[in-house]
Order: C-alpha cells, then structure tokens, then sequence
C-alpha cells in the first residue's frame, strides 16, 4: 500500500470551470473535504466560450449570483442570421424573459467568480496545477499525480475540459475523431457602449445574440455566434475540424471572412482586438459519451462531451452535471462505499435529468447534419436568401413569371434524387427528436 | 480605421498573454511528419504553431503561441503527436475567455 496519510482528502476535482466548481461545492456544502485542482493562473483562464450562461441552471448552483456576479449583460434579443455570399436574411425574436434569461459572460470574470465563492464554501482551490495522470490501485482510481506530488482522494472528479487526457489515460474515452469536436476562434472586440447600444438596438444592460449561418461556412458544418458584452462584442465560429481539414481551411481566415461580410462588418467598425482566442467544442453527442464513472471517478462537464450543440449549451450541462457527480459523490462519502456500483448512481441522475435526455433526442442529429452538410447548411441556405432577392427586387418582370421561375430553379439547380434524399433525411431526424 | 480587416495572425496573436514554457508540451515525432501528406496541423492551427520547412525538411514548432486548443492533437493524420498541458503556471492565459 501506498502512504496515503499527509495527502490524502475525501474529493479530488480536477479542473476550475462550471463542472468543477458545481461539483466541488456541492460536496464542501454537505461538509465534506474537497479539494479543487485548476491549471491555469485562476479559474476561467484557460477556458472560452461564446457565450452566454443560463440563469435557471446556475442559480442551482449559486441561487444569487444574479445579484453579485460579473455578469455582463441580459440577454433580450436572438437573432438568426442566415448569409449568403454578400445578402443575408436575419431571423429575430425579441424577449425580456424576466424569469429564465441568459446572461453574457466573460469566463476570466465568471468562472474566477464561481471559484471565488467555492472558496467561501470551503472548497479549498489549487491553481496553477497541472494532474498529469491518475493514481490507480487494485482497479480503483486513488488519487492524482500533478508535477510537485501525489495526492490521493476517496473520489476523483475528471471536469478537465474537452481535452480530458485524463478519461483517455484510463481508457473511458472513445476514439475522437476531427468530425466529433468543431474548432471554435474568437474575437473579443472593444466598442463604446454607446454603439453596442445603438447597433444592436439595446439599452445598457440588455444584450443581443446573433447565430451566424452560411456566409465563409456555406455548405459546412459551422456556426457564427455574436454576444453583446458591456463594452465589447465576441464575434467568432465554431467549425467542424474535419471542414477545415478536408477545405483546408484556417480558422482565423474564416473568421476574417465572416466578419468582413457585408451584413456583420457594420455591426464592429472601428472596434478594437482586445484578445484574440480559440478552443475547442465537443461536438459528437449522445454516441461519443465516455464511460462516464468508474470505480473513485466520475466525469463531468465537457471532459465527459456534455454539450448540446443545436441549442449552444454547454456550460448548463456542465454544472448540472458537477451538481450530479457532486451529489454522487456526498452519498458515497456517507456509506463510506466508492464502488462503481455506488457511483453508477451519477449516471442514472443523469439520465433523469434533462441532460441525457436532451442528448439522447438529439443522438441523430450530428450524422444527419455530416450527411447532408452541403444541402442544409448551404443549399436551401442559399435558397432562402435567393427567395427574398426574388421577392424584393422590382424589375418591371411579372410575379408570376418570377415564382416560376424560381421555383423551376429550385428543383432544376437540386436534382430530384437529392431532394429526396433531404426529405428523408429531415424526417427521420424529425421522427428521432420527437417520436423515439 | 483599418481595423478589423487587415489585421494579420501575429496582430491578433500579440494581444494573447502568454507565460510560454521552458520545452515544448508539443512533440510531434518528426521523422514521421516527414512523410506526412497532408501536414493538416499547419493549417487548422488557430496559432500557426506548425510550419513546414521545405529546406531543412521539418516541422517547426513555435510552442510559445499554443492557445492550447487541442485541435492538432486530433486532427493529426499520423497520430504521431505527443500532446500534453504546459506546466501549471505556463502557457495561455485568456483574460476575456
């Protein structure tokens, strides 16, 4: 047996954001010993996102952070913007949800927050510390191995992201391929309040989120995404990693491109870089689920590729998760069993909640998508564009002359077989999301 | 104002604040890379880490400038790629993440 005593705690977390830090205070809260291992400078550092986070979902976590959190601004307004190469249709729909709104973040001000009132709590946070493996004995994960030492823990929480080294070590990852993660570039641009204000038609504390589709990304699996901060916009793209290497394609160009289109470049002129990022987006859903407990280890959060990618969520099923794991966890302490059995526990939650259901429902979605990329993502986007061109020019040529002709197009330019081939596609997606 | 289109790759990577690493956590096996065909990590890099050297015949590394993403990792197409964290108080550290 390995000396245990000075380094030895009930709960070992690895990794500071939302999945770590929900886990970590749900067990210091029950009483229980914690401690939290982040790698970066502080929590939030190493991390990015588009983003938003979700109100419901965190005040599970932290009930008020509403009234003390750096949040950045209330989100009142979606816009879904559909580009072509210089034209775009903007689909919008404005709402002050009073109730279950989403707040613009900065993660380097959230999640060292989050840590911040973990600490509070009695989660004791060790940053700048990298796990470089986990401890196993007879089968059952004991602790972690960082740069300086050992430590070793009854539990040990694997939230170490979407890179999770951790979860391929002990071999509960599957094989993760370039199409299972998009690669995510972003620009955090710095504008007068005034003319966040104004662009986007918002007062101080309102913000605007644009869903970007087409534009530089036509024809491939990639989204834009615009959030309103206080005095900055985040303007960036997640992109299939298996698009940029089949196109061969640099993120940062695309990006380029997408923010020099006619339709988004007024929306950031005269802005000023203030950081420049990327990371990546767990993109393979329901069938890429690792293996998600063990015995002494449960993972959570992105490292457990919890993110629901039609719907831009992540960090809400990131905490949810922590929440579960930490639950887990709290039980396990009590019965003084680590057992996989007794951890199965954090995967049965989770598939009670909406978390697994909402993956499951979508389990279709990313092959359907790969698929069909060049026709949903491009095509009729093109098409709809095409639709309103048609629509709003007036050219002295009769209506009837143009729907016809349009139309005529829209079958001729698609071959019939592929339209088809759409059709069953969108049913059967269709059928997965709201059938079984 | 010029900005925000012409501004190159090394412009926007100047705004990133880095505390860059004695080694590198990046190690390619570089006699493979040798016979790669696509070298697809000197295009998908958000950071222009890798670039080829048609003289000498190898892959350059530029650590320093690793955002840490992991995308080289799993796009590499000779799986020869040896990818691991910086050391604890090293690397990215995004302020506006």
């Amino acid at each position: 047996m390995t000396d245990t005593g000075k380094n030895k705690t009930e709960v070992i977390v690895v990794g500071g954001g939302p999945a770590g830090i929900a886990c970590a205070v749900t067990i210091a809260r029950a009483g229980h010993e914690v401690i939290l291992i982040e790698r970066g400078n502080f929590a939030g550092s190493k991390n990015v996102f588009g983003g938003a986070i979700y109100a419901q979902p965190t005040r599970e976590v932290f009930p008020d952070f509403e009234k003390e959190a750096p949040v950045e601004r209330l989100n009142v307004e979606h816009k879904y913007a559909i580009l072509g190469e210089d034209d775009s249709t903007v689909i919008s729909y404005r709402h002050k949800d009073a109730e279950n709104p989403s707040y613009s973040v900065i993660r380097g001000k959230f999640d060292r927050w989050m840590a911040e009132q973990a600490k509070k709590e009695g989660v004791i946070v060790v940053e700048e510390t990298v796990v470089r493996e986990l401890l196993i004995e007879n089968e059952k994960v004991v602790g972690v191995k960082t740069e300086l030492e050992d430590y070793f823990a009854d539990i040990v929480v694997l939230a170490d992201g979407v890179n999770s080294l951790l979860a391929k070590q002990i071999g509960f990852r599957k094989t993760i391929e370039p199409k299972d993660v998009a690669l995510s570039v972003k620009e955090v641009i710095k504008l007068d309040k005034e003319k966040i204000n104004e662009r986007f038609n918002l007062s101080d504390d309102e913000g605007c989120i644009y869903e970007i589709f087409g534009g530089p990304m036509l024809g491939m699996l990639g989204l834009g995404f615009i959030y309103t901060n206080k005095e900055s916009v985040s303007i960036g793209l997640g992109i299939g990693l298996d698009e940029l290497c089949e196109h061969n394609l640099k993120p940062y160009e695309v990006l380029d491109a997408l923010k020099s289109h006619p339709s988004i470049a007024p929306l950031i002129k005269d802005g000023e870089l203030l950081e420049y990022s990327a990371h990546l987006i767990p993109e393979g859903g329901y069938k890429k689920l690792p293996t998600l407990f063990g015995a002494g280890v449960m993972i959570a959060g992105d490292a457990a590729m919890l993110v629901n990618n039609l719907h831009w969520e992540g960090t809400n099923l990131a905490m949810i998760s922590g929440k579960l794991a930490g639950e887990t966890a709290v039980r396990a302490l009590v019965r003084g069993d680590f057992s996989e059995n007794m951890l199965s526990r954090y995967q049965k939650e989770l598939e009670n909640s909406f978390v697994m259901k909402d993956l499951k429902t979508y389990r279709n979605l990313m092959d359907e998508a790969h698929n069909r990329n060049e026709s949903f993502m491009g095509y009729y986007l093109k098409e709809v564009n095409g639709f309103f061109n048609m629509f709003t020019t007036v050219d002295s040529i009769p209506k009837r002359e143009k729907y016809r002709k349009f139309i005529f197009d829209f079958i001729k330019k698609r071959n019939i077989i592929e339209l088809f081939k759409d059709a069953i596609s969108a049913f059967k997606l269709l059928w997965s999301i709201l059938i079984k | 104002m010029e900005y925000p289109y012409k501004m190159t790759l090394d412009d926007k990577l100047f705004t990133v604040k880095y505390r860059p690493d004695e080694t590198s956590h990046l190690k390619p096996d570089f006699e493979q890379c040798k016979s790669c065909v696509s070298r697809v990590c000197t295009v998908i890099c958000p950071a222009k880490v890798y670039e080829w050297e048609e003289s000498g015949q190898k892959l350059t590394v530029n650590f320093e400038n690793c955002l840490e993403c992991g995308a080289c990792r799993i796009a590499c197409e000779k799986k020869c790629l040896e990818w691991e964290y910086p050391a604890g108080n090293k690397g990215v550290t995004f302020k506006n993440g």
